[in-house]
């Protein structure tokens, strides 16, 4: 293979460092932290939960000790998964943008209060939400099925964290819109334009929970309608929880495109790949949901099978990002001296705790995407539907690919955003490796238990069918879960301890790494720099892949799910 | 990879549009490759060999789905000979019947529906696995090949007595042809059918 350089060329437009030199003011630092803030928080709150339900699997039930706080499994699972997936996720992300799209171009937000305005949206959404699910009146788990009714109050603050990430979204569009302006014929910087496609891919994505909210879910709960339509609300919501993942996930590719390359002193490979990816994720992250449903019963097989053909183009710019980082990897690695085959992986520097929990984050993946293509196959879906192979597959992305990267992205953003030194790089090393380890025995063992029958769901240490066969699997299950829960609150004390610590010399504090690309982006084409192209392509493939199936169930709506006359949790 | 000195070279490739490296490009047709070969054994599973997913089978009313036949006396029946339906109830938390007793070798027609909440329905160790949704049937054939007791588990949460929410099919071998029965004291073909 050929790594070539090559001098900037296509400049005469103009030509642009990568590296604006413009640093955060303190004032924007703060609000990148004041997001930090709340994103650890809720992971830490969430990921109390994670071994109580793994140990409740090797037959260790601590939930009762809890009762006079937490309830019941399922009111710690629920807190588990609103917390960590949608607050924890939500909230580093929009944070991460505010600091990819300040420092990338060069210049403070276009308009800071809407900005402002839109986190303080989520943290009253938050709060709304979170009141609720901690007196026990929305037990719904973070997938909230109706007729499962909890109280509008949920419901409500949902909706706000949406709509708190929606303006926050405007915001840094308006920020790129306003340096475009200024620097006309010149190509986006990709650390500032792959979150904000990612914002705009949420935008589109989120309209599915926004309807399914506000015209079934929230009349619902407030006693003006009587009824649901449970198919119904089932297509809204995969309309939107299919593209979640990738929102949780593009920022994390940003950093493995854009930012990784730099750590390990290398560049990024192709510019244009990279943009070409991000813009596929764009258009199709959303028309793929009816592969979540391929066992629903109002769906019929066509459109199934549809989704699955285009849940298949959705690995297509996964495997370019495989390609495109690994060789950026490799150019580092090779550059710092590494050589052989697969020797030269050696060389890369693992001794930095945030390269090297992004490069484990990175590798599981791979096993995380082997999963998704088999979730994705149409009838293969049939063996691992519902069973605990999906918990255990989404434990490899949003909780390794995703949240291992957002821990490794922290271990330089929490001293740059702080001034100070991070909290033993060692211990760092450990919290990686430690999530690395127990994540490969909790997922294995989950995938295992699914593949044998085991539902998702499900306290399976007190479940009454669960054969000697499973047991096993379940005790590795509640290792894998105890050691994840020990890196967690490694990472959560680190964090603590660097935020505690005393300011270092400016000199020493790290720098926001963004990779310099390969060939000059200038040489990258508009149509991969331009949002209106693929916006129009993804509207036009929503019509094409949604627009009958849905219009058809709108149509045919049944209101007539009013679900149980008493609370089921 | 050979390193970062062949400038020149790039300059002058030709095959270098959009900047994709000639490995790069094969590795994106190699990709394009497998989810084509994939897609094919899809396919074939779907089509050539049948192994389907349920699709949109009918609509009920959840409110009042179990006062009229065949939801009244939700059970197995036999339609001709070898050939079953089998209807099953789903409400928080229990399946209606619990137990279905099937001859091995029957083809049977599942059909599911929910009267309060979403459910889920899935035979261990068969291909039988669906949602169970309120306001629709959940509807899959499966030809039942051998004796033995197979749970079928709620797999969507309904509440708190969710885990607990389960029944079994048991398959049993074929009255007529069997001498070597341990137990002959409910080997009917209608032995669920109540």
């Amino acid at each position: 293979m050929t790594l070539t350089e090559e001098p900037i060329e296509g400049g005469s437009v103009g030509t642009r460092r990568i590296d604006s030199g413009r640093d955060l003011t303190p004032d924007e630092k703060k609000f990148v932290g004041q997001h930090l803030i709340v994103a650890f928080a809720a992971l830490m709150v969430g990921s109390f939960f994670g071994p109580l339900q793994s140990l409740e699997f090797g037959g260790l039930d601590l939930y009762p000790y809890l009762e006079p706080v937490i309830k019941s499994y399922y009111q710690g699972l629920t807190l588990h998964g609103v917390l960590n997936a949608l607050v924890f996720t939500t909230i580093f992300i929009t944070g991460f943008t505010t600091l990819t799209t300040i420092k990338a171009l060069g210049r403070p937000l276009a308009k800071p209060k809407l900005n402002k305005f839109g986190f303080y949206t989520m943290i009253v959404g938050l709060v709304m939400a979170a009141i609720p699910i901690l007196f026990n009146k929305a037990t719904v788990l973070y997938t909230f099925y109706p007729p499962l009714k909890a109280s509008w109050a949920f419901y409500l603050g949902l909706t706000l964290v949406v709509v708190g990430s929606w303006i926050e979204g405007y915001g840094f569009y308006f920020t790129l819109h306003a340096w475009r302006k200024d620097n006309p014929g010149v190509r986006s910087p990709l650390v500032a334009l792959a979150p904000i496609i990612n914002m705009a891919m949420w935008q589109i994505a989120t309209l599915g929970i926004a309807v399914e909210i506000l015209t079934m879910l929230l009349p619902w709960s407030v006693g003006l309608i009587d009824g649901t339509d449970p198919e119904l609300a089932r297509t809204y919501f995969w309309w939107t929880g299919h593209p979640l993942v990738y929102f949780w996930l593009l920022p994390a590719y940003t950093s493995w495109y854009a930012m990784l390359p730099k750590q390990v002193g290398g560049k990024l490979f192709s510019d244009s790949l990279a943009r070409l990816s991000f813009w596929m994720f764009l258009i199709v992250s959303v028309p793929v949901g009816f592969h979540h449903q391929f066992t629903d019963p109002g769906v019929p097989q066509t459109w199934k099978f549809i989704h699955a053909m285009l849940t298949y183009s959705v690995f297509f710019p996964s495997m370019i990002t495989a390609f495109t980082v690994i060789a950026s990897l490799e150019y580092g690695a090779r550059r710092n001296g590494g050589t052989g085959l697969v020797g030269w992986i050696r060389a890369l520097p693992w001794k930095d705790p945030s390269v090297t929990a992004q490069l484990l984050a990175a590798l599981l993946f791979v096993f995380g995407g082997i999963g998704g293509l088999t979730n994705a196959s149409y009838s293969l879906n049939l063996v691992i539907h519902n069973t605990a192979w999906v918990p255990g597959h989404f434990h490899l992305t949003v909780a390794t690919a995703v949240t291992l990267s957002f821990m490794g992205i922290s271990y330089w953003m929490v001293p740059y955003i702080t001034g100070k030194a991070l909290y033993k790089p060692k211990l760092a090393l450990v919290q990686a490796w430690t999530w690395f380890v127990g994540m490969i025995i909790f997922s294995n063992a989950m995938h295992v238990v699914g593949l044998l029958g085991a539902p998702r769901r499900t306290p399976l240490g007190s479940a009454p069918y669960v054969p000697e066969e499973w047991s096993g699997h379940l005790l590795r299950v509640s290792i894998g879960g105890t050691i994840l829960f020990y890196s967690v609150y490694t990472f959560g004390y680190i964090m603590l301890r660097t935020a505690l610590g005393p300011k270092i010399d400016p000199a020493l504090v790290p720098t926001v790494p963004i990779a310099e690309s390969m060939r000059s982006p200038q040489l990258t084409p508009l149509w991969l720099d331009r949002f209106k192209p693929w916006l129009i392509a993804a509207a036009l493939l929503l019509v094409i892949a949604y627009g009958p199936q849905l219009v058809d169930q709108i149509w045919n709506m049944n209101l007539n799910s009013p679900g149980t006359d008493f609370t089921p949790w | 990879m050979t390193g970062a000195n062949e400038t020149e070279e790039f300059a002058t490739d030709k095959r270098l549009t959009m900047g994709i490296d000639p490995y790069e490009r094969n590795w994106m047709r190699l990709s394009v490759a497998l989810l084509v070969g994939f897609f094919a054994v899809v396919v074939v599973a779907g089509f050539a060999m049948g192994i389907q997913v349920n699709g949109a089978e009918s609509e009920v009313d959840p409110r009042n789905v179990t006062d009229s036949e065949p939801w009244a006396t939700p059970g197995l029946r036999e339609i001709s000979d070898g050939v079953y339906e089998a209807y099953v109830v789903a409400s928080a938390w229990t399946f209606s019947p619990r137990e279905l007793e099937i001859p091995v070798g029957s083809k049977v027609t599942i059909y599911v529906t929910s009267v309060d909440l979403q459910h889920g329905f899935k035979i261990t160790d068969t291909n039988v696995n669906f949602m169970v949704i309120p306001g629709q049937v959940s509807k899959l054939d499966y030809t039942f090949d051998t004796v033995g007791e197979f749970p079928y588990i709620c797999h969507e949460y309904c509440g708190s007595g969710h885990a607990s929410m389960f029944g079994t099919v048991n398959v049993v071998p074929q009255s007529s042809d069997e001498a070597a029965a341990p137990t002959d004291d409910d080997k009917t073909d209608d032995g669920a059918d109540e």
